[in-house]
């Protein structure tokens, strides 16, 4: 069944974000009266642009449908997404802002002084951009399989093409005032159907779904019956201390002037994260009212104005959302495959082909953008959620213990930072694969949600090798540290 | 209903280390190894045991990097015990018997003082397994001074032992020597740097001053602005230390540049800046942007009757910024632009834009230096690139 009117949403964002890439705003604008320079990206447009990037379809579709099947419980992911950057504020924004890295693997450059770190982060970076795009790029054909009934690879090809012709043509233009504007774009989307819908439920007078809130304080029920508080506190660890980790959330800090201006930033986008992850477990309320037995896949969100608001209101409501979930898509898929391509350009593709600095991006978006597509295409779709989740399990569990003892602990060491990322890497790679194959209890809860047992485990292999090569810890560590953590006012005189 | 996630996971993770792992083996050092005699291998362990001490001594001879190094050097002698000591004590002793350090210093003061290659009998110490009786002395003679002295302590001296010692001797002296050269190199880089920043003065302080001083009298408000600006701009171009600063600051200087060149040049001269926002904090070093506009404003427009326009873009592309100056005044022979950035042309005039392409590929690599397009009549556009993150750029203490 074709709905005209979300079709038109989805191609009307699916255009502008083509002509917007490929053309720009001509946004740099010219200035007659030149004091440009102090015209600095504020925290709070910073803040959205982070906000546009990082909510991706996994925010904007999956929580909703989550919340429908499984009940309120699951209004701890929206907690969990959005408490990663409490932990970022606390720990990393401002000394990972004063390093001067632009990427993790700059980082890991910086602090470690070492070549090898560089390139494990840089594989894991990939790894990381990969496994997070796939969910985006699986859930646009869904989406788009939704509105016109067209088969699934269509809608995960046009978002590859798009993305991957914006990103290759136009270079890396992300531009701030773009990303900002598609975090505004997202939550109008989510809102004004949340209010509408509000507002004929309680004219309606139906009665609220029973048993939805019911033990809301409980842990997140998982797909299998296991030990639920250990997979809460495992997704908490996960999402907590995986978004430090996100390839296109930490390149967004380097526009950040100073670290104090990352700290506001950070705040700044827990208050839109926060803003617009009360509207999303609503539509699995609604759900619950209006789509009783309808079945439980990602597409809720959409099909619930049509059924609540009968007539072109509710296929306009919808299409506002298909337009909106579309633009996460996009949004959130060009950021990974921009941080993504930058990484390969930079470490595999540009070392080893002496070409131009164009050809080589436009070679390793390519790279970026195909390897994605193609598993997305031959996978079974991933709940979005769940595949979203296994991307920070895996931030979490390789890049967390290098960030935050890189920026807290002078005896870190290269091998030490390594073998802690390739145990993270090895145990979460371990634990998806055998997920799903183990008995349901403890087993399963292990398996499925692995960050509590696999971020202390790297944190520890990091401190135990570092201590052991205490030999090569980096010469300029001592001073590294100072500089991650003295204000830059103060460093001015210098 | 999430079946088969599981493994989907694993192949992307798996699919990333087979990415890391084809990385390493592309990027892996090319030199294998692969002896067929005894000699090769010989020839191989005596060279690589020399660069490995040549990489310590990059940095001369103070004491972390001597110690460094003697290991390396005793490798190359193959004697029992090595010292390095200069003039004010033992740099560094490497192996065994260190209790006749002190007699060692004092057989090196007479070689640093002579500057002759000696063997010299050691006195018996109390230790019965000590089994060194003579030590060979040879200076370590640098820019024709006597820097330090290698002294190798053995059981017993031959010729061949002394002839051996006194070559490393050479060649620490000669590693010695590139230290110095490459400290001067970097010495030379500061001067111009300073010598940079003295340059702009003269012709602008005039020309300033002048436009400033038209103004007092019709309109004293605009040159108490001009005033000012010109304070600014001189606190920022005389500063002292650091070599480094934010684009946006640089960009800053820029703008109360062009504002005082404004002054002067009235309608002649238009200005657009055009800058995305992402890219000011990235760090540049100091003074690259201001001399490459005032080349253009000097050689493009002022010979130009009829005026021009400067442009100058900062574009974000991606893990580098773009940064263009481009206006549209006389021009100038591309061959002369090449000479001056070959450093050929010492002329008075287009200093600054072979300054500041020594200083980018100093800093960056010789793939980031000045790319100049013009042709006379043709007005010119500079174009660089400045990576969002360098290790070089950033100021270690």
């Amino acid at each position: 069944m074709t709905q005209p009117w979300s079709v038109l949403a989805v191609a009307l964002v699916t255009v502008t974000t083509l002509l917007v890439g490929l053309f720009g705003l001509r946004m740099a604008r010219a200035t007659t009266d030149f004091y440009v320079a102090g015209r600095t990206v504020s925290s709070w447009r910073n803040a959205s642009a982070i906000g546009g990037e990082f909510l991706s379809a996994a925010s904007f579709l999956g929580i909703a449908s989550l919340v429908f099947e499984r009940g309120a419980p699951t209004a701890w992911l929206p907690v969990g997404y959005t408490l990663g950057y409490l932990v970022l504020l606390v720990l990393v924004a401002a000394p990972l802002r004063r390093s001067g890295a632009y990427t993790v693997p700059d980082f890991a450059e910086l602090r470690l002084e070492s070549r090898a770190a560089r390139l494990v982060c840089s594989a894991l970076v990939v790894a990381v951009g990969w496994l997070y795009a796939l969910p985006q790029l699986q859930g646009a054909g869904v989406v788009l399989r939704h509105v016109t009934g067209w088969p699934r690879w269509v809608g995960t090809l046009v978002v590859a093409l798009v993305v991957g012709a914006n990103v290759a043509v136009a270079g890396m233009r992300s531009i701030t005032v773009v990303q900002a504007l598609q975090y505004w774009v997202k939550l109008t989307a989510i809102c004004i159907p949340a209010f509408v819908l509000l507002a004929v439920w309680l004219r309606d007078g139906r009665p609220a779904p029973t048993g939805l809130t019911d033990g809301w304080w409980d842990p997140v029920p998982g797909p299998s019956s296991g030990p639920g508080l250990w997979l809460t506190y495992s997704t908490l660890v996960a999402l907590c201390f995986g978004t430090m980790g996100l390839p296109h959330v930490v390149v967004r800090f380097y526009t950040n002037p100073t670290g104090r201006e990352a700290r506001h930033t950070t705040v700044a986008v827990l208050v839109l994260l926060g803003v617009f992850y009360v509207w999303t477990p609503l539509y699995g309320f609604f759900g619950r009212i209006y789509l009783r037995d309808a079945p439980a896949d990602d597409t809720l969100v959409l099909r619930l104005p049509d059924v609540a608001v009968p007539g072109v209101g509710g296929s306009l409501l919808s299409a506002l959302l298909a337009g909106g979930a579309f633009a996460a898509f996009l949004s959130t898929t060009s950021g990974l495959v921009l941080s993504v391509a930058g990484v390969l350009d930079q470490d595999v593709v540009r070392p080893r082909a002496h070409r131009s600095p164009a050809t080589s991006f436009r070679a390793s978006t390519a790279l970026a953008v195909v390897t994605p597509t193609v598993v997305a295409l031959a996978a079974t779709p991933l709940r979005l959620s769940t595949a979203v989740g296994y991307a920070f399990a895996l931030a979490a569990a390789t890049f967390a213990p290098l960030i935050v003892l890189g920026v807290w602990w002078p005896r870190l060491t290269g091998p030490g930072a390594i073998a802690g990322m390739l145990t993270g890497a090895t145990t979460t790679a371990v634990s998806a694969a055998l997920s799903g194959q183990v008995p349901a209890g403890w087993a399963a809860a292990l398996t499925e949600q692995p960050a509590l047992w696999t971020v202390p485990l790297a944190t520890l292999v990091s401190v135990a090798v570092s201590l052991a090569t205490h030999t090569s810890t980096p010469p300029h560590s001592l001073q590294t540290l100072q500089r991650l953590h003295t204000p830059e006012n103060l460093s001015a005189g210098s | 209903m999430d079946t088969g996630w599981g493994s989907t996971v694993a192949i992307v993770v798996i699919g990333a280390l087979i990415v890391l792992a084809v990385g390493w083996w592309l990027l892996r050092p090319r030199t294998r190894p692969q002896f067929v005699t005894d000699r090769e291998r010989a020839t191989y362990a005596t060279l690589h045991t020399a660069s490995v001490a040549a990489r310590h001594l990059r940095g001369g001879l103070a004491p972390t990097e001597a110690r460094r190094a003697v290991g390396p050097l005793r490798e190359l002698l193959g004697t029992p015990a090595l010292a390095l000591v200069d003039r004010s004590g033992l740099l560094a002793w490497e192996g065994a018997a260190e209790d006749h350090a002190t007699q060692v210093v004092d057989i090196a003061t007479s070689a640093l003082d002579t500057g002759e290659v000696r063997a010299v009998d050691l006195p018996a110490c109390g230790d019965p397994t000590c089994f060194l009786r003579s030590a060979v002395v040879a200076p370590v003679v640098a820019g024709d001074r006597v820097v330090a002295a290698l002294v190798a302590p053995a059981p017993e001296s031959t010729p061949g032992l002394t002839r051996a010692t006194e070559e490393v001797a050479d060649w620490v002296a000669t590693q010695v020597d590139l230290a110095d050269l490459s400290r001067q190199r970097t010495r030379t880089m500061e001067a111009e740097l300073r010598a940079l920043r003295a340059q702009i003065s003269p012709h602008f302080i005039y020309n300033s001053l002048g436009a400033i001083a038209s103004f007092v009298r019709t309109d004293p408000d605009r040159a108490r602005e001009l005033l000012l600006e010109f304070a600014d701009f001189s606190r920022y171009a005389l500063r002292e230390g650091g070599t480094f600063t934010t684009l946006a600051e640089e960009l800053r200087n820029v703008e109360r540049y062009l504002v005082l060149e404004q002054a002067r040049f009235g309608d002649r001269l238009t200005v657009s800046l055009k800058v995305a926002p992402e890219v000011l904090p990235i760090r540049v070093p100091f003074l690259a942007i201001q001399p490459l506009v005032e080349n253009a404003v000097q050689h493009g427009i002022a010979p130009k009757e009829s005026g021009g326009r400067i442009e100058i873009v900062a574009r974000d592309v991606g893990t580098e910024a773009e940064i263009s100056i481009d206006d549209n005044g006389v021009g100038a022979d591309p061959a002369v632009i090449r000479q001056v950035l070959d450093g050929g042309a010492d002329g008075q005039d287009s200093v600054g834009l072979g300054n500041v392409d020594a200083r980018l590929r100093q800093v960056y690599g010789d793939d980031l230096g000045l790319v100049v397009e013009t042709a006379p009549e043709a007005g010119m556009r500079v174009t660089f690139r400045l990576p969002k993150f360098a290790p070089a750029a950033l100021d270690r203490p």
